[in-house]
């Protein structure tokens, strides 16, 4: 569906508001419903046995005495879940191990009591026998033959013969000559960066709670990001009908990505099988940490050649990726999007999936793609340093614009990195003064942003006011901007809206909540299906008028005859259509179903000013502004809580968020104590300033705006802590010790 | 698990000493982690905050008494108390966050027995003494006394911190407790120091306290930082010297934390650092 | 082993409750009481989402024993808003979209209450710190101190 050219010149009317969003009362109320606010009668507790190994043959499970306990009403092992399809079988083996537990804190086994005191006790009375076995945590150590192998016979015919089986998957992107690039460069940087594998650090744990009947139907209550994911991965593994399971989606405190896979919804709903009561699971902050989504850990070796103007003439890095116990680490994004800002003639990318004994990651912010841009932002910085060259005018002048051939093969429709740089440059922090010990860092990111399966169902109630049904969890206010988008294309006030998010059985399939695809793709199905409920209030219109359907126009929230010769009628308004609809066919609804293309591709260029102490490697934020292309910002508020909430999480990453794994293979840090997330004193306020060049694929022009913002933080952090401290930072995170060592090597 | 308030001393001590798996709780911002995460098992958890004169700050021989139960935010709002040892107060500021403040207690941060614990350095600066109650009566102990290694203390069967005594801050003297934390907030401290400082009339160091925190078993006082000051101005001579004694007397671990390196470059930092800001007060400067 | 009779007041209501020795103020107020409001993020007292006023004083519900609460006032979420009329910290977030998921949101809401009836005209700073034992992964608590500021601002005002 392409950008709608009237809206161009017709300014919108609700649509770039900022009206108070529909679930505000509840939220700060507390009345709000979560995962772990729901409860249903007879409901059982129900809790997870883990691995206390990094890495162990699991030789025997002995539940009996667990089972005896009074009060405890089922055990589930793997053993009740038998074979289940290969799409799944990961899914699967990382919700309730097989045959060994791959990480520190791998499901073994789960029970299901009367009461949470029993549970913890039942736990305690289950015995597992384990062979420990020798794990590897490093993505460089679980490259090397001769390292621990997680999976027999998981390679791929990508990975060259005789590197070990941890290496899954190899892949390759780019074009030109990386070779005859560099030979052309006046001076080529080499370096290896690494980051720490971080956490996505949402405040509300996985919670559930599931109902599930002899007869094959099931309920399912759960916080995730993507209750329609929830369904159909939870009927596989069970055997069940798709039909026949219902999934609501609660309120969602937070994702970032970590909500796009299950973990504790198979258990619960076996637990609930077994036991015939309904059982809720809810994990603790270290299970979250232990055993839920990170993200990989990784080492990335870039290598840039640059004339002494500024140019970049050749781009080549490599990515080595590790995802945890199961294959699909990130890799492959990080690979595409590395060079993805800029237009090249020469850039390859090589990209390597391996697999550790950690958490299996998950999907967070812009998956992949932060670590790939720290690196090569990094390199960028280095060079345009080094040849005294302004780094934003390096960036503009390798910028990607409308009609570049991308790193990762597709040509670029109108895009906005240019104009993120440009307003970087006019910016007043480009130019504001900077003190002792302290740095600017500047930085550019990409990310592709989705579309996909969308189906909404908006209703004309018989008043004339209007719902909304989609199927995407509101994880940050997107109620407000499909509410904002029915009500900017029905003509009508926003509080004559509302916008409720559908359980699995009231609309067709909908991709999850990921890739920033919600405004856009729900944005788009929300504003067909008003125009086909406005198509069928103007044909409502033209039968009460008698004329022909053609000669009704919609307009400002009421039917009119299009011009002079379509007759004198007064306008006939969305609640008299309403009031009459009984008599002249029905109900008026209009709904869109829909696999979403053209979602837009997004930048944004970060800029920061850091002070670093030098007696103590401490790195303080003074200031920090993003600028990023929102193609439509719907609701600027929640574009702008968007792009903070981005840069916030990338500042963690850059300065202190790290899993910190002990030689045992144990997870050191499982929380939020010394799993360091950025908390409000660290911080100084975010400046946002958004950019609006229309996605050609979107009738509004909306690009999603979720993702992007947590990459370029990364780098931009990093090239301001290497400015003021002196010395270029090539490994994240930049926790004191590291800077102030990096600082004493440097001076020698 | 039992819960008990006894509403005297008396009976607390019967309690503590009947059972082997008794536990003090006072402001339990300790003891709730370790109950929830299974480290403890307790039979029986003794609430000591309905035991009269342990919610209570009472000027005592011209210092303070602080009751075992006081809250690091019950201090923070006793004017009293923060113009005679800020250091100190503001060390039991550091303790978590506001939240947590409204609970943890001096005792409680000392009998947690935690070598980072941050408002130990400073009593032990301050030169803090405890009041223990136990079967056997009443005795008073020395702050660096009480912690035996990291998580055990030389507090015997039944006995229990009844309250901290401060004892009276001299003429021209000053306290400061500064600790070495990743982010703002929210940490276990990596390094913490306290220093005191009692000033001669002509400005020179008369004595001097000064105590590191998180980079040994448990707390430990410095005797050679404190005599690198004694009979000096405090000049960038004799800061370098401080410095060095606390770099040197510095044996750290390596940890999530910190590196071995790292706690002892920094344990000269703040002791500097607090060195310079204990001098302020001593001179009556803000600071 | 028997449970524990509490009486105690929430949110200006005589509430009684029985609790095991075991159980915390939070699963207190969230599975005997129904207050879910107040949120669980990490059960250690690093998030300051299960905040809650005891007496006035701001803690974690998460490190406290019910049976403590005996002869207490305790104040949650639930009892901001007088009937219908937010209070005007609520109001303000709503109006300046300092939520975004809203886990965080009562606990911060509580905390940002308790600091304002203690300090009527904080500085940015103060708010930042008052605040740093509320997690909130979302805004970037830009838009969160921005509503406090604002809040307090205007009940200066109204005052």
């Amino acid at each position: 569906m392409a950008l709608d050219d009237s809206k161009k010149v017709k300014n919108f009317k609700v649509v770039g508001t900022r009206p108070n969003r529909p679930d505000g009362i509840d939220k700060v109320t507390g009345r709000a419903r979560f995962g772990a606010d729901m409860v249903a009668p007879g409901m059982l507790t129900g809790r997870i046995l883990r691995s206390p190994h990094a890495h162990a043959r699991i030789l025997r499970i002995d539940a009996s005495k667990a089972e005896a306990l009074p009060g405890v009403k089922a055990v589930v092992t793997r053993a009740d879940f038998g074979d289940v399809p290969d799409h799944v079988a990961d899914v699967m083996d990382n919700c309730m191990a097989g045959d060994k537990a791959l990480y520190d804190g791998h499901a073994v086994a789960a029970i299901a009591a009367s009461s949470a005191a029993v549970a913890r006790k039942a736990l305690k009375l289950i015995e597992v026998d384990y062979e420990v076995l020798p794990h590897v945590t490093d993505v460089d150590e679980a490259m090397k033959p001769g390292a621990p192998v997680l999976h027999e016979g998981r390679q791929q015919e990508t990975v060259p013969s005789g590197m070990s089986g941890n290496v899954i998957a190899r892949s390759e992107f780019g074009h030109g000559d990386i070779e005859a690039g560099l030979a052309k460069a006046d001076r080529v940087v080499e370096r290896t960066y690494r980051t720490g594998a971080t956490h996505q650090g949402y405040i509300e744990p996985h919670a559930c709670l599931a109902t599930m009947s002899a007869d094959g139907q099931g309920d399912l209550w759960v916080c995730t990001q993507g209750h329609y994911m929830v369904r159909n991965v939870c009927a596989a593994i069970l055997g069940l009908e798709q039909g026949q399971l219902r999934v609501t989606a609660s309120e969602i405190g937070g994702g970032f990505g970590g909500k796009t896979v299950v973990f504790l919804e198979p258990v619960a709903l076996m637990l609930a099988k077994k036991s015939g009561r309904p059982v809720k699971m809810v994990m603790s902050r270290s299970e979250v940490l232990r055993a839920t989504g990170p993200t990989a850990s990784t080492s990335i070796d870039v290598k840039i050649g640059m004339t002494k103007e500024g140019r970049i003439t050749a781009a080549f890095a490599e990515l080595r990726y590790q995802g945890g116990a199961y294959p699909g680490s990130p890799v492959d994004m990080g690979a595409m999007s590395a060079f993805a800002p800029y237009d090249l003639e020469n850039v390859k990318t090589v990209g390597w999936d391996v697999v550790t004994n950690r958490p299996k990651a998950a999907a967070y912010r812009a998956p992949g793609a932060p670590m790939a841009a720290y690196a090569v932002e990094s390199a960028i910085d280095e060079l345009a340093k080094g040849f005294g060259l302004d780094p934003l005018a390096v960036r503009l002048m390798n910028g990607a614009d409308e009609g570049t051939k991308a790193s990762y093969g597709p040509t670029y429709p109108a895009i906005g990195l240019k104009a993120t740089l440009e307003a970087a440059h006019r910016h007043p922090h480009w130019t504001a003064p900077l003190g002792e010990n302290q740095g600017r860092g500047v930085a550019c990111g990409f990310w592709f942003n989705f579309g996909g399966d969308t189906c909404v169902s908006l209703n004309v109630t018989p008043d004339g006011t209007v719902t909304v049904s989609e199927g995407n969890p509101d994880i940050g206010g997107s109620r407000a901007s499909m509410t904002m988008m029915a009500a900017e294309e029905l003509g009508i006030p926003y509080d004559q809206v509302r916008t409720i998010i559908a359980d699995t059985g009231s609309l067709g399939q909908n991709e999850v909540t990921d890739g920033s695809r919600v405004t856009f793709a729900v944005g788009l199905a929300t504003i067909e299906a008003a125009r086909a409920a406005k198509r069928e209030m103007c044909r409502r219109a033209a039968m009460i008028w008698g004329i022909d359907e053609e000669a009704v126009e919609w307009e400002d929230g009421a039917a009119r005859p299009a011009g002079p010769n379509a007759g004198k009628f007064p306008p006939m308004t969305i609640k008299e259509i309403a009031a009459v609809a009984s008599n002249t066919g029905g109900p008026i609804a209009g709904h869109h179903e829909v696999t979403a293309e053209g979602a837009g591709v997004s930048f944004a260029t970060h800029m920061v000013d850091v002070e670093v102490d030098p007696e103590t490697g401490a790195t303080k934020i003074l200031r920090y502004t993003v600028f990023q292309d929102a193609g439509r910002a719907v609701h600027p508020s929640y574009v702008e809580g968007q792009f903070q909430g981005g840069a916030v999480q990338g500042i963690g990453w850059a300065l202190n968020e790290e899993y910190i794994y002990g030689e045992d293979g144990i997870l050191q840090n499982a929380g939020f104590l010394d799993y360091r997330i950025p908390v409000a004193s660290d911080l100084p306020m975010i400046d946002t300033v958004i950019l609006e060049i229309p996605n050609p694929g979107h009738p509004y022009g909306v690009r999603g705006v979720g993702e992007t913002s947590i990459v370029p933080p990364l780098a931009a952090v990093a090239n301001a802590v290497s400015a003021a401290a002196g010395v270029r930072m090539t490994r994240l995170p930049m926790s004191p010790p590291r800077v102030l060592a990096a600082m004493q090597a440097a001076k020698g | 698990m039992r819960y008990e308030a006894p509403q005297d001393v008396e009976a607390a001590v019967r309690i503590l000493a009947a059972e082997q798996g008794a536990y003090v709780l006072a402001g339990g911002t300790d003891l709730l982690v370790k109950l929830r995460s299974d480290m403890i098992e307790p039979e029986v958890v003794v609430d000591i905050k309905r035991i009269a004169g342990m919610k209570a700050i009472t000027a005592e021989d011209g210092g303070w008494r602080i009751g075992a139960a006081v809250s690091g935010a019950e201090m923070g709002e006793h004017a009293g108390l923060c113009a005679d040892w800020p250091g100190v107060v503001e060390a039991a500021g550091l303790i978590g966050s506001t939240q947590v403040q409204g609970r943890a207690t001096l005792a409680g941060n000392l009998c947690n027995a935690s070598p980072a614990a941050d408002s130990v350095p400073a009593m032990v600066a301050a030169g803090a003494v405890v009041r223990v109650v136990g079967p056997k009566g009443t005795r008073d102990v020395d702050v660096i006394d009480i912690p035996k290694g990291p998580g055990k203390t030389t507090l015997a069967a039944g006995e229990f911190i009844a309250s901290v005594f401060l004892p009276a801050r001299g003429a021209r003297s000053g306290d400061a407790y500064l600790r070495f934390i990743p982010r703002t907030e929210m940490d276990i401290a990596v390094v913490g120091c306290g220093v005191a400082l009692g000033l001669d009339e002509a400005g020179k160091v008369s004595a001097a306290r000064v105590a590191l925190g998180a980079v040994g078993p448990k707390v430990m006082l410095v005797d050679t930082a404190a005599e690198a000051l004694i009979g000096r101005v405090l000049d960038e001579a004799a800061l370098a010297d401080l410095a060095a004694a606390c770099s040197a007397a510095a044996t750290p671990i390596e940890d999530k934390r910190g590196t071995v390196d790292f706690r002892r470059h920094v344990s000269g930092v703040l002791a500097r650092r607090a060195a310079v800001i204990a001098e302020a007060r001593a001179k009556g400067e803000k600071a | 082993m028997s449970r524990i009779h509490v009486t105690t007041k929430i949110n200006g209501d005589e509430t009684e409750f029985l609790c095991d020795a075991e159980a915390t103020l939070l699963d207190v107020l969230r599975d005997e009481l129904g207050l879910t409001g107040t949120k669980e993020g990490c059960g250690t007292g690093d998030c300051g989402a299960c905040s809650v006023t005891v007496d006035g004083r701001l803690v974690c519900s998460c490190l406290m024993l019910g049976a403590e609460a005996e002869g207490r006032e305790i104040a949650t979420i639930e009892g901001m808003a007088a009937g219908e009329v937010l209070h005007p910290l609520q109001k303000k977030f709503i109006e300046m979209a300092a939520l975004q998921c809203g886990i965080c949101t009562p606990g911060i809401l509580v905390a940002a209450k308790s600091l304002l009836e203690r300090n009527p005209d904080p500085s940015e700073e103060e708010v930042r710190y008052w605040l740093a034992g509320n997690l909130c992964r979302c805004t970037g608590y830009d838009k969160i101190i921005r509503a406090v500021l604002e809040t307090a601002a205007d009940m200066r005002r109204a005052s």
